[in-house]
């Protein structure tokens, strides 16, 4: 893969746990956006954002998805902040086989943040401007990456199911499914 | 493909362990929505007047709201419907948290529970997985306490769970089902729930729920984002703070209390305190407040925080909302620091925050007259507060005297007799209300009072300002934006509504009037009940995001179903008198519909009489308050006004 520095527009959402109330609406207004066709059904378990909470522990954290990992990393690490004891995967934003976030519930494909891009671009992704909280603050930087291909949604999800099954199990299924139709 | 709602019930029998997935007819949706509507149809249909409340017969329902599970913001209420212990007549408590929603994204509208375990259970909902599982090991444990306990064998963090502490296990009539955040608390059916021998329901889904306009609707719900962003910065001038916002009353955020604490009764229900509110009290109980408060906290989509996470110091942390903050404080005559820590207690044993802190202030007032003495009070404690620990333990286990006091006031006081009746002064349909003594009779709530059947004020009151602004400009001023009113009319109500003379109460507004606000205040309630909507954000603040002229196309977006207002209005007023009739098939009647004597110190026997006949007749009641056969026949509901002649409940004439 070729890797080449530029300067690129970073955009990000900022995460203030303490102002986050666990309404969910970021859940409901995420996957009713990535719905299809666009807002016909929500269901928070295909949202690309999750609020991670344990309303009698006062832990709240919305942690929006990021990139498919085939294996889990070794991090189980505790930390405690403020007196409050969190897990490390609380704030991992990998969909990950070690938990049931950011995945389709259908098929298992991992789910990812795509800042809610449409045509015409969003001044905000929508869990932004639904966020009231003002726990979630939409930020664009600018910084100088390494900017390699980007995957398309359907190689994110063919390579994770390569990753499952194998590349050959893969084709043949592929090769005998589109003969049927 | 049905939008908004997913066209099953989950029927559960727990006598036989048969759990059915059953489709819904959508015919029934389009006259009753869902939520209260669909509930007080199955209780209809399914309960005759002669079962009792604790008996396999009765059905305990929980129902989402038709809305409930769509984008649709602040729709999240789990109308809990089954009879209650303490009135015989329908219940309808409900409860805002996540539900609901997750009963939905499981695939069913309405949870029906049936029968009687012989054993403690609880039942697990993972979509179409359904389990009755053995709860004999969460016997005895608290109401939050057990639901962790669940989380963590389900091993499953993001299940939903209701359930009952101790109170609702020992079937105390005033026990609530709690869930987290939110409890449903009135009318006793925790104590149903522990009478079918069921601990908790944990359920969680990971299904769609479809929307039929879906570019429509978004639009409708940014633009009640907006404006709830508005109202946030921009409160409503000359009302006090807790009315002045949109929400359930923003007790877990505002300290300023003069109001509550100064105008509501403390004790058991008596005493009113002028001048209590001094800057050393508002200095201590912020202090409390700000000390064991550690988040607000919201309900699924819904960006107001009415509710909160309070930690006391030793204690295990809860959650609590609204007016709960103080009832417990202001039965003992106590302080803010004991009502929140009392208050833990209470939520893990699952009793309702309004009858509970009532029912001990009276047998302590029993006590004092005499009426109750040293042999009834074993072992209690001397001091003030440590009696109040001591009698709710007693309640929620039904241990001596805890056993009449577990039935409410107003059982208690006919099983105790000897004048025990004069105390439990403050009940409705022999239901708790809120501490309130006022002096000058007021037309519009002696209405509520007298026939609201939610038995419970809040539940009924709402869109219309609870007192005249002192000057015209003033009501100038709040008429401009007023665009929620159904009719121009009751803009020049308010505009004529004075302190004091002739436009004022108990005379002004007048009784038809009257009879209009009652009614549209009625009725925003009904929608919001049957749609899950939450009253917070519609029918009882002033100004609400939602109202007549835009629920009817929330409705229409996200079922596809056509709808106006003229229909939503007619929908309503059917749910309203199901209900009616489904009580007075089990015997209500216009005896019960009366406020506590003492709710006013000024009444007017004759202005009571004219105002109940004529609203009666606004309402197409005959004068004993029963729906005629006539109004029934124009709401569709000919089979109750068949079911009505044949119990010669009704005569032919109507």
């Amino acid at each position: 893969m070729e890797v080449t520095r530029k300067k690129k527009i970073v955009k990000t959402i900022r995460i203030d746990v303490d102002k986050c109330n666990g309404c969910r609406a970021c859940e409901v207004i995420c996957s009713s956006f990535h719905a299809i066709p666009k807002y016909s059904s929500n269901n928070p378990e295909r949202s690309r954002i999750r609020v991670i909470h344990y309303p009698l522990r006062d832990l709240y954290v919305p942690v929006y998805a990021g990139e498919y990992v085939a294996a889990e990393c070794a991090g189980r690490g505790m930390y405690t902040i403020d007196g409050k004891e969190y897990d490390e995967c609380a704030f991992c934003r990998a969909s990950c086989p070690s938990r049931d976030l950011f995945k389709e519930p259908d098929s298992g494909l991992p789910l990812k943040c795509d800042m809610c891009e449409s045509d015409p671009s969003l001044t905000e992704p929508m869990c932004v401007q639904w966020c009231l909280a003002d726990a979630l603050i939409y930020e664009e930087r600018e910084e100088e990456v390494e900017e390699g291909e980007t995957l398309e949604e359907i190689e994110i999800g063919l390579e994770a199911m390569a990753h499952k099954f194998g590349w050959q199990k893969l084709l043949d299924t592929a090769a005998r499914m589109s003969k049927k139709d | 493909m049905r939008y908004a709602e997913t066209g099953f019930n989950l029927e559960v029998d727990l006598t036989r362990g048969n759990i059915e997935r059953v489709a819904t007819d959508p015919e029934l949706t389009e006259l009753y929505l869902g939520g209260l509507g669909t509930n007080a149809k199955i209780l209809w249909d399914r309960v005759p007047p002669e079962v009792e409340p604790f008996s396999p017969e009765n059905l305990l329902i929980f129902g989402t709201g038709l809305l409930v599970g769509t984008p649709v913001i602040g729709c999240n209420r789990t109308v809990v419907s089954t009879i209650s212990p303490q009135t015989g007549l329908m219940a309808f408590s409900m409860m805002g948290g996540f539900f609901a929603p997750e009963l939905k994204y499981a695939g069913y509208d309405t949870l029906i529970i049936r029968g009687q375990s012989p054993d403690l259970v609880y039942l697990w909902i993972h979509d179409d997985k359904v389990e009755i599982r053995d709860a004999s090991h969460l016997k005895g444990k608290g109401s939050l306490e057990a639901a962790e306990m669940i989380r963590t064998e389900l091993d499953d963090p993001k299940a939903q769970i209701a359930s009952i502490g101790m109170a609702g296990e020992n079937r105390v009539w005033f026990a609530s089902i709690e869930q987290g955040r939110s409890s449903a608390s009135r009318g006793g059916i925790g104590a149903v729930m522990g009478d079918k021998g069921l601990k908790a329901i944990a359920v969680r889904g990971t299904n769609d729920v479809h929307v039929a306009r879906p570019p429509e609707l978004i639009e409708m719900c940014n633009e009640v984002m907006r404006y709830i962003k508005h109202r946030n910065e921009n409160p409503i001038p000359g009302v006090m703070p807790i009315l002045a916002g949109l929400g359930s009353p923003q007790e877990m955020a505002i300290h300023d209390e003069k109001w509550h604490t100064e105008n509501f009764a403390w004790g058991n229900s008596r005493t009113r305190r002028k001048g209590f509110w001094t800057e050393e009290v508002e200095d201590n109980w912020t202090e409390t407040m700000r000390g064991m408060r550690t988040r607000l906290v919201s309900c699924h989509n819904c960006p107001m925080k009415c509710g909160a996470t309070i930690s006391v110091p030793g204690l295990p942390t809860y959650m609590m909302k609204c007016f709960s903050k103080l009832t417990y404080t202001m039965a003992a005559m106590s302080d803010l620091e004991f009502g929140l820590r009392i208050a833990q207690s209470a939520t893990e044993y699952g009793v309702d925050a309004f009858s509970a802190p009532q029912v001990m202030a009276f047998a302590l007032e029993l006590y004092e007259a005499g009426i109750l003495t040293d042999d009834d009070f074993p072992g209690m404690p001397s001091d003030n507060e440590e009696r109040f620990f001591w009698l709710l333990d007693r309640i929620v286990r039904r241990e001596g005297i805890g056993d009449l006091l577990a039935n409410g006031t107003h059982w208690a006081a006919e099983q105790i007799g000897n004048g025990a009746q004069e105390y439990a002064h403050n009940n409705i349909k022999k239901h708790e209300q809120l501490p309130l003594k006022l002096g000058m009779l007021n037309p519009i709530y002696f209405l509520m009072y007298a026939t609201g059947e939610k038995i419970n004020i809040t539940q009924i009151e709402g869109n219309y300002p609870q007192a005249p602004f002192a000057t015209r400009e003033e009501r100038e001023e709040f008429c401009k934006d007023w665009v929620q009113v159904p009719d121009e009319k009751f803009k020049e109500y308010f505009l004529n509504w004075e302190l004091r003379g002739e436009y004022s109460i108990p005379h002004y507004p007048g009784i038809e009037a009257t009879c209009e606000i009652v009614n549209w205040q009625e009725q925003m309630h009904y929608i919001d009940d049957a749609t899950g909507m939450c009253a917070g954000l519609s029918s009882f603040p002033l100004k609400p995001p939602y109202h007549i002229h835009n629920l009817p196309t929330f409705i229409s977006n996200a079922t596809g179903m056509e709808l106006d207002e003229e229909g939503l209005t007619q929908i309503a007023k059917r749910i309203r008198n199901l209900v009616r009739a489904f009580n007075i098939r089990r015997g209500m009647s216009k005896e019960d519909e009366k406020p506590p004597a003492d709710h006013w110190k000024r009444r007017f026997p004759e202005l009571e009489e004219e105002l109940l006949t004529e609203y009666y007749r606004f309402k197409g009641w005959n004068e004993q308050g029963i729906p005629t056969s006539e109004s029934l026949h124009e709401l569709a509901l000919d089979y109750v006004a068949d079911d009505f002649l044949e119990r010669g409940i009704l005569q032919d004439e109507g």
